[in-house]
């Protein structure tokens, strides 16, 4: 069994303007020990993939259809007091922004224990001593005198160390970590991206790590998922989508970053702007940016489609060039761990 | 190029930014935001300036434009000091700037035209009201926006439209110098993309000279002839973009551009980066001498004494450490 399996997720925000369907029809799987990365540009819904997964939607979201299985045990609808012992407990989540997921009001080492108590039924002198030790394995120096101190201060990068701190206290199965690193300096983000992938391996949890930037998926990720305006374009190992994409979008992504390769040449932008939520198309949703766009684009959205054992994805040009098996999330029995 | 051997066009020499801090009721200390930085940009040259938050490199863009006054130190324009009131009205119609936030740095109560036309009206550029306007079609027409936007509110518009209406602005006056600060930091890669080859094209077509500040070393890279890399209000390191980026000499620009995740999983998994220790001291309490040496390892006693000299060692690239012979 897997560790999460995420099936045909539908999650919307029911605005003034109209229901927003900010995530559609999002299906994967993480097993256990793995990393995956979820990319994608602001509004594309990698970030309340995340908060569906957790539930701690905002009070106009809901998840409206699909299924997220933690260990075989359906989590959607189950109601607060079970998500009560799977939050904390079995996924843990680690925020962008370390200066305001902070209470500025209390000393760190009061948020770590009070987080610590809540959710294990150790007492205040082993709760804090649980502390000590969790500071000391994300390497803040000095953890006792850290405690005293308040969040403001510690530098970003200490702070990030902190959530991670209070995120992996009670060893959770799964730490989603959204965009850990963007409010950071790069000589603080390899610092962190560094402490991650070394207590990845040292406490052998699995990660989905949520960003735009296609660097640290490089860097950090078993497997990546690439999202367009609340669905998945394409899904894989890490080195099948950077080496083999197989969706326009993807192929567009890879060519508009500036990198040794394309040295001195132009970059080649997306054309347009990303899509209305409120107003999908009928058809592809990446149709009306897309240079390859055909008239079947237009007309009707292309399903996954399987490329390889690591590979799947939703775009037309697949199907027009002979790849039409549908990808099947379920499809253990070929070796598929996508 | 033939023309980047002429006189440069900026010439920055020992500038100096202080910001006085208090630290309590009566005292206050001086925060060195800048701190004896010299520099030269030579006309239709893009000079990249990178380094982390809290290193000096706004306020350096923002001191040189006079937004900030200057503590010490001359600004060279054009061969000619920019020192009164009347330089100073003068270099404004050359040298305009880009800021990085493209929500707060347009008026939401003001029409895109009129946001345009705001320096031409400051200048008094514009004989007639004919004139102004076509004035703000030609530059809207410029950056890729199309003529009706022009009545519309800033808040109509995306992250990457509103940076090219700031991109418009920053023409208005016809300048010759641009300084960019972070113009693409807030934007989407697939839109950053767009913006970047903008500034590109703008470049060719306008002969303009850009400064352009960033921390994404990808993008400075991309865009830059020559790179300049400042710590703690120092420069460490300027030399031209590829040598810096394939050779760097000084141990924290080394640090730096090891750190930049590369969007190549082959390259990332093999890549052997330097991961600094500790975090960037603040600037109110900068170490004595050299000061990256609380972070360096290869520091030694003599790092601690003295600033080191930013000299050149091999032909335009220019490194402040005092160990650069025996590190590399």
């Amino acid at each position: 069994m897997s560790l999460l399996e995420v099936r045909d997720l539908h999650t919307s925000f029911f605005t003034d303007a109209g229901e927003v369907p900010a995530v559609n029809g999002v299906s994967f799987t993480l097993e256990r020990g793995k990393v995956l990365g979820i990319v994608g540009e602001s509004g594309s819904g990698k970030s309340v993939t995340a908060y569906s997964i957790m539930q701690i939607l905002a009070d106009t979201g809901k998840i409206v259809g699909g299924s997220i299985k933690l260990d075989g045990q359906e989590l959607v609808g189950a109601g607060e007091k079970v998500m009560r012992t799977v939050r904390g407990n079995k996924i843990s989540i680690i925020f962008q922004d370390p200066m305001t997921s902070l209470n500025p009001t209390y000393t760190v080492g009061h948020q770590l224990i009070e987080a610590i108590r809540l959710h294990t039924n150790r007492d205040q002198k082993q709760a804090y001593e649980r502390a000590v030790e969790m500071l000391r394995l994300v390497n803040v120096n000095d953890p006792e005198k850290r405690m005293k101190q308040y969040p403001h201060e510690h530098s970003g990068g200490m702070r990030q160390r902190v959530m991670i701190a209070m995120a992996l206290a009670c060893e959770p199965d799964i730490l989603i970590a959204d965009e850990p690193t963007t409010a950071l300096d790069v000589t603080i983000q390899a610092q962190i991206l560094e402490l991650m992938q070394s207590l990845q391996k040292e406490l052998g949890m699995a990660i989905i790590m949520i960003t735009h930037d296609l660097g640290v998926v490089a860097q950090l990720c078993d497997e990546i998922i690439v999202m367009y305006a609340g669905g998945i374009c394409e899904q894989g190992t890490a080195d099948e989508i950077f080496y083999n994409p197989r969706h326009e979008y993807t192929k567009g992504l890879m060519r508009s970053i500036p990198s040794v390769d394309n040295d001195g040449e132009k970059l080649q932008p997306i054309t347009g702007t990303p899509i209305d939520l409120l107003n999908l198309p009928a058809g592809c949703p990446f149709a009306p940016r897309c240079d390859s766009a055909m008239k079947i684009c237009i007309r009707e959205k292309c399903a996954s489609v399987r490329i390889n054992d690591d590979h799947a994805a939703a775009c037309w040009v697949n199907v027009k060039d002979g790849f039409n098996e549908a990808y099947d999330p379920d499809g253990t029995d070929n070796g598929e761990e996508v | 190029m033939a023309e980047q051997e002429k006189t440069p066009l900026v010439d920055i020499r020992h500038l100096k930014k202080y910001f006085n801090i208090s630290t309590g009721m009566f005292s206050s200390k001086p925060l060195k935001a800048v701190d004896d930085v010299s520099f030269t940009i030579k006309k239709g040259e893009t000079l990249g300036l990178v380094g982390e938050s809290g290193c000096g490199k706004t306020t350096v863009g923002r001191t040189i434009l006079q937004l900030y006054k200057p503590t010490g130190g001359e600004i060279i324009y054009d061969g000619k000091p920019v020192r009164t009131a009347k330089d100073l009205a003068a270099f404004r119609t050359k040298a305009t700037m880009v800021f990085q936030d493209p929500y707060s740095s347009l008026n939401p109560r003001m029409t895109v035209a009129d946001i345009i036309a705001e320096p031409l009206d400051v200048h008094n550029l514009c004989k007639t009201k004919e004139e102004r306007r076509e004035r703000v079609l030609q530059l809207m027409d410029y950056v890729g926006l199309n003529s009706e936007h022009a009545s519309r509110y800033a808040h109509e518009f995306s992250g990457g439209q509103r940076q090219r209406i700031g991109i418009a602005r920053s023409l208005a006056v016809n300048p010759e110098f641009i300084v960019c600060d972070e113009p693409v930091s807030a934007l989407d890669v697939s839109i950053q993309a767009q913006v970047i080859n903008m500034f590109d094209e703008l470049q060719d077509k306008l002969g303009l000279t850009y400064l352009f500040i960033a921390h994404d070393l990808l993008v400075v890279r991309h865009i830059s002839d020559r790179i300049a890399v400042m710590y703690l209000g120092k420069m460490v390191e300027l030399a031209e973009a590829r040598d810096i980026y394939d050779h760097p000499l000084h141990p924290y620009s080394k640090s730096l551009i090891s750190s930049v995740p590369v969007p190549d999983p082959k390259v990332a998994r093999a890549n052997q980066r330097i991961v600094l220790k500790g975090d960037i001291p603040s600037p109110l309490n900068a170490p004595s001498g050299c000061p990256f040496r609380t972070r360096c390892q290869y520091a030694t006693d003599a790092c601690a004494q003295s600033m080191p000299e930013f000299k050149e060692v091999k032909p335009g690239h220019f490194v402040a450490c005092h160990r650069t012979e025996e590190i590399n």
